[in-house]
């Protein structure tokens, strides 16, 4: 899926079988699928714990962008990249 | 055994465990990768047993935990034992023939907490199915309980091992995985360990039949491409180069028997003088880090040639130390899929001699030993 093909107003969500896990062992944050753990660094972590059905694209950019004191188009690039590679992996939902 | 466990820091944690909750099915599948010996329902662990592993894996690192057979769902235990995984924060995935999950087990499991259900099939065809699986109705009973399973709401996989009696079909399970409402299906070719090795001769598909359902399953792939996604084993002994078994032996996942066995893979059984660690006596960690079965092949020191001076040896780790013992008589031996084994001609005798025959020979199904009254 391209970027731009992510609607403002569209509500992004971890499927069932998804999970987004802290790791204490590791210390980090992993995606997790059947079969498959992806790294989560802590830009994606924090995207990812916003993905949880409520929020709407635009709301979880802005909440990034307040809560971290940085560039809104900075952020809306970095928030679209993570999704629309993680819906062709069927790994959320959009 | 509650000792602190010194973690050398060249180990890495392990990410994955398959828990052999127990041996008894109700199928009989002739591929089984099972052993031929199999522990009985009253050498089982318990279930507080089986409660402190998962605690112990959780606190190890791993990740995903695999509840496996036999049957599983034999087990009266599953739902407290899903509880627990999710409790202690494991990604919990059930592998299962679907016999004996009620549409209130399902509801159950979902309600504990499991993550995915792994379901297998094992034709297209209600006939052929049944007649593999040593069972009649199985197929009728899987529609329904990929039904339940999905209506719960879980992501399905649907589990496919083809074998000479299915290799025609190949794509036709693929299809029926998308309508059985999976959202990725796994098309194994049969490996030959356990029962499938007794079973060589009757399973063991021509060599042009399987490369022929190898090519049907790829072009699927791009067809469905967006509607299931396709995690397709290629037969083993038609390749180039060996995989890299359990992505190098105790690197990533290990194994728990029924009895509590821990071994780095199903098969490492077959490799005789390994000494395995039950769970009964040591902890998860120190089995890890310290059991002589998991330390004898981890790394590669204990490499011969052609593997030691490689540049592949950490891409596939010499592949499958199984396969090295059954074929070469040592498990230090390059995988002989390799085609720089020197043993690499054992394999293709195989592949003629077990396809020459007209008729494949009558199955050995996989049965439990009937075992004197069961406890628990
Ligand atoms: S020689 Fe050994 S390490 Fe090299 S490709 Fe073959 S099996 Fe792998």
């Amino acid at each position: 899926m391209s970027t731009a093909a992510i609607s403002e107003t569209s509500v992004p969500r971890l499927p069932r079988g998804v999970r987004l896990k802290h790791d204490d062992a590791r210390n980090e944050w992993l995606l997790l699928a059947p079969e498959r753990i992806l790294k989560a660094d802590p830009i994606a972590a924090e995207i990812l714990k916003r993905c949880t059905g409520e929020a709407t694209l635009a709301a979880i950019v802005d909440d990034l962008a307040a809560s971290f004191g940085a560039d809104r188009a900075r952020i809306d690039t970095d928030v679209r990249n993570l999704l629309a590679g993680l819906a062709d992996k069927r790994m959320v939902e959009l | 055994m509650n000792a602190p466990v010194h973690v050398p820091v060249h180990v890495p944690r392990p990410v994955g465990l398959l828990a052999e909750l127990t041996h008894r099915c109700p199928l009989g599948c002739p591929y089984c990768s099972n052993p031929l010996e199999m522990d009985a329902r009253t050498s089982e662990l318990d279930t507080q047993t089986w409660l402190r592993i998962f605690s112990e894996a959780a606190e190890l690192g791993i990740i995903h935990i695999h509840l496996s057979g036999g049957e599983p769902a034999s087990r009266r235990d599953l739902v407290e034992i899903v509880a627990h995984c999710a409790k202690v924060g494991l990604y919990t995935n059930l592998i299962t023939s679907g016999i004996g999950l009620s549409e209130e087990r399902v509801a159950e499991l979902s309600r504990a907490g499991l993550d995915h259900v792994q379901l297998s099939i094992q034709d297209s065809e209600a006939e052929s199915g049944d007649r593999i699986a040593g069972y009649e109705g199985a197929f009728a009973r899987k529609r329904e309980v990929a039904r339940s399973v999905t209506a719960a709401g879980f992501p399905l996989t649907v589990n496919a091992v083809i074998h000479r009696a299915n290799v025609s079909r190949a794509g036709a399970m693929v299809k029926l995985a998308i309508e059985l409402g999976a959202k990725r299906v796994e098309v194994a070719h049969t490996q030959y360990y356990g029962w499938a090795k007794t079973n060589r001769a009757a399973l063991l598909p021509p060599r042009a039949e399987a490369e022929r359902a190898v090519a049907e399953v790829e072009a699927l792939r791009a067809q469905y491409k967006g509607v299931i996604v396709i995690d397709h084993v290629i037969p083993d002994y038609h390749a180039h180069f060996p995989k890299a078994c359990m992505g190098g032996w105790a690197r990533r996942t290990l194994n728990v028997t029924p009895a509590g066995r821990v071994l780095p893979c199903h098969a490492a059984e077959t490799i005789p003088g390994l000494e395995f660690w039950n769970v009964r006596e040591h902890a998860l960690a120190d089995i890890w880090y310290t059991s002589p079965a998991f330390q004898a092949f981890r790394g590669t020191e204990w490499m011969l040639e052609p593997c030691r001076s490689c540049p592949r040896k950490e891409v596939d780790f010499g592949g499958c130390r199984c396969q090295a013992m059954a074929l070469t008589g040592d498990a230090r031996n390059a995988d002989p899929v390799c085609h720089l084994s020197p043993y690499h001609d054992r394999v293709e005798a195989i592949v003629s001699e077990d396809t020459a025959a007209e008729a494949a020979p009558d199955y050995v199904y996989r049965r439990l030993q009937r075992t004197p009254a069961p406890v628990a």
